[in-house]
């Protein structure tokens, strides 16, 4: 049911919509306004799962501007803030 | 020679169902406090295992690394590492792993390795693992983890038969000098590393299904739906503020009922005097006020828990958290917040699930804004006296209007506050990351909300027989003393410390509208906020019960202007002297500072707001 990003194109999973599956490239904390500093939300990520070559699906979306996203991790469903997503590489 | 106490230390991951294997290896012989100087909820219990060892365990806050980045986290890692100043250290460290979901928790136990501990991993929930086709060869994963491995089933008797068979062989090895503490902050990428790390050994151990739980999945499909999920999540509040109000109704009111029996015991069986008037009024009615709530505050729990334990809570504040976001409220906050409608002090206490400090005490600072059940019997005697039962704009009534606006004014300033705190307080910290896993569905287990509610409840009554009742005695005495002189006239209340200090306040509540004896009806507010209701009765010299609550309307309708009551309504919005919930705040918050704060600046919206009230009121003609 879920669709591949038809060309493999690198995209930030914050802007990914349900559905969406793919794999985790890289981890691009540096480039984020998220609250945390780029090595804490990276260490996060990686805690909650989110490494290099996990697969992901987005699940659902929130209400208000589709944001939070829950996020499938392997066997492990996260929900995060589109913000943070963004710093989640995926193809 | 009896063998030495054996401490136990549960860690694991959030969810991993940690709790319910400390419910079921300790029963309910669990000891509940705080640890101290930090508002970490500290959970103990003991057991024996088959051999007859003395055992005692703690359940540490969930985490998934050991870098503490919250008060709860740096407690697990101290622990851990026997850092703690008056803890024992550890003897055996329990790794708790949700079977059906090892990747997090495999990481965090090569993590807890390199502590040293005598590690051992608990694969729990393996039933519900083995049904949906996750099959584990744990000698394997024993193996490449090096540490002993065991799998349990928390829920079901017998579950636990082989945690607690090693656990004894564990303890009857000679004692082997503890290896060196080889921990250290992992760098991001250290952390990287473990986490690829727990990946192999995974892959090479176990076989995981190639279909994700159905059930959760189609749950979720409804639950969180943008339509139906808000739809399902307001229906749950329907019933839930439905169970609150309406079911604790009839036992409420057998409590009530049955203290009040008793006060009236005491007071046939004692002589009139000082000892009579002590435990009448100030123990028996006193505590009873308070403990008449605890019918709402069992129900309250039992909605919380049983929402927690089956994994609905999480998708609450995923649903919530845009929507709470724009008054700078974390998603987490919205089931506490919900709580206070009923009584602040549950809702309080449900803070727990806040993480972030700030976020928490946020939510601490408004919850007592929420209109609390307790201001409920004030709004009625009010309203009923001076609003007139008319219909407005041909379908709403007046009365039912003006209690909405209460509640809505309550909300809205909750909100504005909320903006403010964060505005004027934590300007420069933006808003922490809602990151937070939706665990599987799960059938909630009865000992185990039962447990959780029996603890609840207990705290509540330990703390109504401590600071309340200490709070009721010295109320007690400032409206008692001094006794009115021989051949007085009027209630013996207008001769006591209280009427004293009523008029002593009168000056500064005068600009509100309030006289003398709303001003001594405040105090003994102070206990719970109905009882001002009582005591205006008392001070205008009418006797007490329900049909006073009818009778004194009118009084007060004669009594009052239409400006002193709207003010007064005005007031109980924000109403800051709820001595309980103060008590509790100094508890959650740990700091007298969080308290005042929260007294001051309660006071000064209702200062404000009656002020304004009261203005108004007497400039449109209702003086």
């Amino acid at each position: 049911m879920s669709k591949r990003n038809g060309n493999g194109q690198h995209l930030p999973l914050g802007t990914a919509r349900r559905g969406y599956s793919g794999v985790i490239q890289r981890l691009a904390t540096g480039d984020v306004a998220s609250a945390l500093s780029a090595n804490e939300l990276e260490s996060r990520l990686i805690e909650l799962g989110f490494v290099e070559g996990a697969r992901v699906e987005v699940l659902h979306e929130g209400i208000v501007g589709r944001d939070p996203i829950a996020v499938r991790v392997e066997n492990v469903t996260i929900a995060v803030r589109r913000r943070e997503a963004m710093a989640i590489i995926v193809a | 020679m009896e063998a030495p106490l054996l401490h136990l230390a549960l860690v694991g991951t959030p969810n991993s169902g940690k709790t319910s294997l400390f419910n079921a290896l300790t029963g309910s012989r669990q000891k509940v406090a705080n640890y101290p100087g930090v508002t970490v909820e500290r959970k103990e219990g003991s057991f024996v295992t088959p051999s007859g060892r003395q055992v005692s365990v703690v359940d540490l806050p969930g985490t998934y690394s050991l870098r503490g980045r919250s008060p709860d986290e740096e407690i697990t890692r101290d622990m851990v590492l026997g850092r703690t100043p008056g803890e024992a250290v550890p003897d055996l460290v329990l790794c708790v792993a949700d079977s059906t979901n090892l990747r997090l928790t495999i990481r965090l136990l090569l993590e807890l390795k390199n502590t040293g501990r005598p590690l051992m991993l608990v694969l729990n929930m393996f039933d519900i693992a083995t049904r949906r086709g996750v099959t584990v060869d744990v000698a394997k994963l024993s193996e490449a983890l090096g540490v002993p491995v065991v799998t349990s089933i928390a829920v079901r008797k017998g579950g636990t038969a082989e945690l607690l068979r090693r656990t004894d062989e564990i303890a009857a090895l000679a004692q082997t000098p503890p290896a060196q503490n080889l921990w250290q902050p992992l760098t991001v990428a250290q952390l990287r590393a473990t986490q690829r790390e727990a990946d192999r050994i995974i892959a090479s151990s176990v076989s995981l299904p190639a279909r994700p739980d159905t059930w959760t999945a189609r749950i979720d499909a409804v639950v969180l739906h943008p339509v139906a999920g808000l739809a399902i999540l307001a229906l749950i509040l329907f019933v839930m503020f439905q169970a609150v109000f309406a079911w604790a109704q009839p036992l409420m009111e057998l409590l009530s009922q049955a203290f009040e029996a008793l006060g009236q015991l005491v007071h046939d069986t004692l002589p009139a005097g000082l000892l009579q008037s002590f435990l009448q009024n100030g123990v028996i009615s006193g505590v009873g006020s308070v403990i008449v709530f605890l019918p709402q505050i069992i129900i309250i729990f039992l909605f919380i828990l049983l929402l927690e334990d089956f994994g609905y809570m999480a998708r609450a504040a995923f649903l919530m958290d845009r929507i709470m976001g724009g008054a700078g409220l974390h998603g987490r906050a919205f089931i506490p917040l919900l709580s206070s409608f009923a009584c602040a002090i549950p809702g309080i206490m449900a803070t727990r699930v806040i993480d972030n400090r700030r976020d928490r005490l946020t939510t601490i600072l408004i919850a007592p804004l929420m209109t609390c059940s307790a201001r409920i019997p004030v709004y009625t005697l009010i309203i009923s006296a001076f609003i007139p039962d008319t219909q407005v704009w041909g379908f709403a009534n007046l009365r039912g209007l003006v209690m909405f606006g209460l509640y809505a004014a309550g909300i809205t300033s909750a909100l504005g506050v909320s903006f403010l705190i964060k505005f004027l307080m934590w300007r420069d910290y933006a808003p922490a990351p809602f990151m937070l896993e939706l665990p599987d569905y799960k059938m909630p287990r009865l000992k185990s909300i039962a447990i959780g509610v029996y603890t609840r409840a207990k705290m509540f009554l330990q703390r109504a027989g401590t600071t309340i009742f200490s709070m009721m005695v010295l109320i007690w005495f400032l409206a008692s003393f001094p006794t009115p002189p021989a051949g007085a006239e009027g209630p013996a209340i207008n001769y006591s410390l209280a009427a004293m200090i009523g008029k002593a306040l009168e000056p500064l509540l005068a600009p509100l509208g309030f006289n003398w004896q709303i001003a001594v009806a405040l105090i003994p507010g102070m206990a719970a906020r109905e009882v001002a209701v009582a005591a205006l009765g008392t001070v205008y010299a009418i006797e007490g019960g329900k049909e006073a609550a009818e009778q004194i309307g009118q009084v007060l309708a004669t009594k009052w202007s239409l400006a002193t009551a709207l003010s007064l309504l005005a007031w109980y919005i924000f109403a800051p002297q709820c001595a309980s919930t103060l008590a509790v705040i100094r508890r959650e918050t740990g700091s007298w500072k969080w308290m005042a704060v929260t007294f001051g600046y309660m006071l000064a919206l209702a200062y404000a707001a009656s002020l304004a009230t009261y203005t108004i009121a007497i400039a449109l003609g209702a003086g």
